[in-house]
Order: C-alpha cells, then structure tokens, then sequence
C-alpha cells in the first residue's frame, strides 16, 4: 500500500471486491476443531498401545475395523487442519505474489501427499500385508 | 517475507534531551516519539520534564504543557479532552489509547509516547489513517431502505434500540484496529476492529434493510475472517466496548446463512 499512490483511499480498500467466500474456511477449521478433540485422545491412546510392539502384534490391533477406522479419521481432520491453518499462515506473513502463490500450492500438494502416504500405511497394516 | 526490522529510514534514535523546568520539584519524564517530514532525518525521541504542579493529570495535560512550556513544535491531534472526538489516539506506556483519559499516575516511571503503530506518520504524533475512515466508508455506515421513508421517522422497539448499545458508542479513535496485528499484516484487505464494529452495528439495526447485502460485502478470506480473535482490539478500546464481540456476531450470522 504505497500512500504514493493516485489512486482514491475508497477505490484502494474495493479492490478487487468480496471474495463471497470465507464461511467455508471458518466452518471447516470449527468443524475440525471439534473432531481432533475426542479423535486426537483415541489416537494417543492408539499409538501409546502400539509402542514397543512387533510387528505381528501390531498388526492386530490395526486389524480392529474400530481401531483403524479412528485412526483413519484422526489422519484425515489432522491434515485437512494442518491445511487450513497453514494456508493462513502463509496468506498472512508472505508478501511477494510468486512465492505465496508457490507455497499455497505447495501447501496443498504435501498435505495431500501427507494424508494419502498415512492413509496407505493405516491400511497396509491394517488388511495385515 | 514479512519484515522484521523497520526500513532504514524509520529507524528511530535517541533525541533531545530537553532542559529540566527550573525549581521544579515534582516532575515526571516524558519520552515523546518526534518525526519531521521536512528535515530529513530519522525518528527520534524526545526526553521531556513535565513539572506536575503546573499540570493537569492527563498524558494530554502533558503534552499540551510540553507545547506551550518547552517545545511549541511538537505536533499531536486533539481536541474536545473528554475522550468523545477520538482525536488524541496515541500509543502511551505500550498501549493504544486516548491521551485525554489516560491518568498519568497509572504509568510508572517514565512515560513513553508514540503514534498508534504500523500507520504512515505525518509528523510527530499524527498518523494518516485515510486507509483507516475509506475502510469505515466501505461499511456504508448509514441507513439503507426501500421502503418510502416515513413522514417523521423510522420507528424501533426498544428491544431492538438495545441491540445497538456497545456499538453506537464507538468513536472511530483506531486504538482498536491500530493494535491488532492482522491489521497490521493485511491493512489493505483486512476491514479491521472499528470498520467491522460499525459494519455489524448497521447489520443488527431493525429499521435498516440491506443486511444481506451488507453480508455480502463482508463474506471474504480476509475482509472479515481475517480475525482471529486474539481481542488487542477490546483490550485497547478506550470506550470500553467489545470489537471483538462484534466480529464474532458477524461471523455467526455468515454460519447461519449458509451453515445452519
């Protein structure tokens, strides 16, 4: 925002207009919010029981449709979070428009990565392979 | 990135250290952020020593006795001293509020006095706040009907006149909006507190009938959600009213449409 500018101070804080999006963001960040709170609990509980295991025994506890199921849920609120939250954090402290547009998209790409790489290995153990 | 360090040319130094008032026995050390546009040198900050016993209690008796006794350059907006105009808005011992109704003797020690943060200054104490009233504008902050206007006036129950209190009240000082840091990061797309109080102000008013379209405007990444309700704003207000709230009904409200 340069004061430089000849452009009027009411044309400057129109600009671009309403986005008529923003709701979506807020909800799904509540939502989230929400799941994590009994989903990160379980999850803790979850992965302390499997600690020490090997890998047969942890192979069954996985194979629980209960168990895996939580932790298939756990993975996909986490990550869908960490996406949402991160997306904000790069809107609000990076400024030149090749980088931030680079890092929201790169923000997108790893959580996908992250929650279909986690996804995969909850199942793989969970099916017993 | 965002910028840690203030440009070169903002940097502030130490400045002059004024004269103690002569035979003074009760004094108090001010320590006054000064910038002039016209010579070209960096901020720097001024060492002031207020005689209390010719001195009103306020930070804005202060000042005012540092520009009539010491310093008649020292430039700073003021105006009713009742903390109704919104005009002395200023950021004193670290905290953005009115000089007027700031008791000097809650301070301790010496008291430091800068502009509201993160606003272009236009010499010493004043900062251009354009940005901040065109944003107050953008809000449309005036009754919208269709309906033919009344002979004498539109009507309101008093349930309804009620919604309005803790809003009406505010006196677009910017200590609000001057102390949130999303403000401070997005000031061209954040609305900020006081734009969004007055937004939700006319949002809430019975008579008006462009709530919709008031929504509207509002339902963006960051003109309204940028929010992430740290409350600077109500913790500096010097009204004693809940921006935050405000921005918190707004959100409800855009949840209701669409959500629920």
């Amino acid at each position: 925002m340069k004061s430089t500018s000849i452009r009027t101070p009411i044309g400057k804080v129109r600009g671009l207009g309403s986005a008529k999006s923003g709701t979506e963001h807020w909800w799904e960040m509540r939502l989230t919010s929400i799941a994590l709170l009994p989903l990160t609990l379980a999850a803790i509980v979850i992965v302390i029981s499997l600690i020490g295991r090997n890998h047969a025994a942890v192979v069954q506890i996985l194979g629980s449709p209960l168990v895996a199921i939580t932790m298939l849920l756990w993975v996909y609120a986490v990550t869908l979070h960490m996406r949402l939250g991160l997306q904000s954090v790069i809107e609000d402290y990076v400024y030149g428009k090749a980088m931030k547009t680079g890092l929201l998209i790169g923000n997108t790409f790893l959580t996908i990565v992250l929650w279909l790489a986690c996804t995969y290995a909850i199942l793989k153990l969970s099916f017993g392979v | 990135m965002v910028e840690f360090t203030l440009p070169k040319n903002s940097r502030v130094t130490d400045g002059k250290v004024w004269p103690k008032p002569d035979g003074a026995t009760n004094t108090r050390e001010f320590r006054v952020y000064r910038w002039n546009p016209d010579d070209g040198k960096n901020p720097r900050v001024d060492t002031f020593t207020v005689d209390l016993h010719d001195c009103g209690p306020m930070v804005l008796d202060a000042l005012l006795w540092i520009k009539n006794k010491i310093d008649p350059t020292l430039t700073f907006r003021r105006s009713c001293r009742e903390g109704i105009c919104g005009s002395c808005a200023m950021n004193i011992d670290g905290v953005n509020t009115l000089a007027c109704t700031k008791d000097m003797g809650e301070i301790k020690g010496s008291v430091t006095v800068y502009p509201l943060p993160h606003q272009p200054v236009v010499k010493d104490l004043v900062p251009d706040l354009t940005n901040f009233f065109a944003q107050h504008a953008l809000v449309q902050p005036w009754l919208q009907t269709e309906t033919v206007a009344p002979e004498k006036e539109w009507t309101q129950s008093k349930e309804d006149r009620e919604k309005l209190d803790g809003l009406y009240e505010c006196i677009l000082c910017a200590c609000c909006s001057t102390s949130c840091p999303e403000y401070w990061w997005n000031p061209d797309r954040y609305l900020g507190p006081a734009a969004l109080l007055h937004a939700y102000r006319w949002v809430i008013d019975s008579r008006d009938e462009a709530t919709g379209e008031r929504l509207d405007q509002l339902e963006d990444p960051f003109r309204l959600f940028r929010c992430v309700t740290i409350m600077n704003c109500s913790k500096a207000c010097p009204k004693g009213l809940n921006p935050a709230k405000a921005i918190a009904e707004l959100k409800k409200l855009m949840v209701e449409r669409q959500k629920t």
